[in-house]
């Protein structure tokens, strides 16, 4: 990465401080065997491996990962968490990470699916699969041609009835567990 | 018996060709199903990045809606991932008093508690371990004739909690498939991850995955799949596969193959829903004859392009 020009700047301390404590915390027995790195399905993918990401996170270096977006290639498939020898759920940290760079704007760009789902779930209660793509899309203004992508299968859904127009559900019944949920998440 | 039972918001849309097979499977088991009252989304793998919190309760929602109203029968989910979150509860929540509160601090905000006695079951575990093989395999009026059918089981039934397979080299859908006089296709794809997800915000990642999984079931006359999202990955970017040098394969879920073998009515199936089985592969999986490759899309040609890009494994050192 050029000093010059950062894609991201790292939020203030006070904001990324308690996720990071708990991630340290989450890998602090980790003894670098790299079992999780040849483990992982989508290391191919990944700029940095799972292994030195632990040792990132031991050492606090916290622009390092809002720079890697190795963690947004975790497709939570627990194979590292299953032979982890220290017995770490590193697919948790994974997305203890993915937690922490949402606090970027970069992150949020990334985590968009995540938040689309979630926002889905709180407004219906089951997830309305078209309208959480609609959300999706939304949140991800930066890629106009998004859409585009997934408008074949959209129809081909839509044609054999199994998806259907926004609306539905069970209303917001998990509006009050979702309020709640914030509110203790936002003291430490 | 009688169950608790969560279909999960996948089975109402997308994957609902696996709700009413399983609906149906169940019945002619003699199992018996209620749906819990007012069930809501587990939160999938989306909650976890979210809020570490709501990934433990929107679950446990579930359970304690379960535990107050349904005499503690156990819950069986046929998603994947619903099964995963639900199970998750009682393994890392109800064991840890602080987490336990802070959650059901959460839950009353809905009017609920949970203590933790309800047992979590996957529709797999329910097939093999509360009826068993042989039952099923009594229960066939119309064997599969030798279909080569690929077992896959994908990632969250198998880990990170082994419960009724050995998540290292899993069989247990290989006694049903043998009942239904299928045949079980050898391959080593079966735990292999589908790129679930990443299919939405890295669809060239995921479909390097899925693309895997295909090539290796190039002699199988069909993949049977127990998790919604494995089911949407491996059938709806099949094209996109075929041009990595993948063949397409039908992709069936295991209760659709069920009552097949068991004869049930084309209702009860909606094999019509899958989006990679084609009239054609249906007329021959309902005669029961099933042979030779198919090309099982719709309305695409068999031409085979054999682009010879290097695996992921290759690649990945």
């Amino acid at each position: 990465m050029s000093e010059a020009v950062r894609p991201t700047w790292s939020p203030k301390e006070d904001e990324y401080g308690p996720v990071l404590a708990r991630l340290k915390e989450e890998v602090a027995a980790c003894m670098q065997c790299g079992t999780c790195t040849a483990s992982c399905p989508n290391g191919f993918a990944m700029d940095i491996t799972p292994r030195t990401m632990w040792r990132m996170i031991q050492f606090g270096m916290v622009d390092a990962i809002f720079d890697s977006h190795t963690y947004w290639m975790c497709s939570s498939c627990y194979t590292c968490t299953l032979r982890c020898p220290r017995g770490l759920k590193l697919t948790s940290a994974m997305a203890s990470l993915k937690r922490l760079a949402m606090l970027t704007r970069e992150g949020r760009r990334e985590g968009a699916f995540y938040r689309a789902f979630m926002d889905n779930v709180e407004s219906h209660g089951r997830v309305q699969e078209m309208g959480m793509m609609s959300g999706y899309f939304l949140k991800r203004m930066d890629n106009p041609a998004l859409p585009l992508r997934y408008l074949p299968l959209g129809l081909r859904l839509l044609g054999k009835g199994k998806v259907h127009l926004p609306g539905g559900g069970q209303g917001r019944i998990l509006g009050p567990m979702f309020a709640k949920a914030r509110e203790m998440e936002a003291m430490p | 018996m009688s169950y608790a039972y969560y279909p999960g918001c996948s089975l109402t849309e997308s994957a609902v060709e696996f709700d009413v097979s399983a609906r149906a499977v169940m019945a002619h088991l003699g199992l018996e199903l209620a749906e819990i009252p007012d069930w809501t989304c587990c939160g999938a793998s989306a909650a976890e990045p979210v809020s570490k919190l709501l990934n433990y309760a929107l679950p446990a929602r579930n359970l304690a809606i379960a535990e107050k109203e349904m005499g503690g029968a156990d819950v069986v989910a046929p998603c994947s991932a619903c099964y995963l979150n639900l199970l998750k509860v009682n393994r890392e929540v109800t064991h840890d008093r602080h987490l336990l509160a802070r959650v059901n601090e959460v839950l009353l905000a809905s009017g609920l508690t949970y203590s933790g006695s309800v047992k979590v079951r996957h529709i797999l575990d329910v097939f093999l371990n509360d009826v068993g093989a042989k039952i099923i395999a009594q229960r066939v009026n119309r064997p599969l004739g030798g279909l080569r059918v690929a077992p896959y089981y994908g990632c969250q039934i198998l880990r990170p909690y082994p419960v009724f397979d050995d998540p290292k080299r899993p069989t247990s859908m290989n006694r049903i498939i043998e009942g239904l006089g299928a045949e079980v296709y050898p391959w080593e794809h079966g735990d292999k991850c589908c790129g679930a997800s990443l299919m939405m915000g890295h669809p060239e990642v995921a479909l390097q995955s899925v693309t895997d999984i295909l090539k290796a079931a190039r002699q199988a006359d069909v993949i049977v799949t127990v998790c919604p999202l494995c089911q949407m990955n491996l059938e709806a970017y099949q094209a996109e596969a075929r041009k990595l040098g993948a063949r397409p394969v039908p992709i069936l879920y295991l209760t659709q193959l069920m009552g097949l073998a068991f004869g049930l009515d084309d209702e009860a199936l909606l094999l019509e829903k899958n989006l990679t089985v084609s009239a054609r592969a249906r007329r021959r999986l309902a005669e029961g004859r099933p042979s030779g490759p198919d090309p099982g899309m719709e309305g695409e040609k068999t031409e085979e392009t054999r682009k010879e890009t290097p695996s992921k494994e290759e690649r990945h050192v």
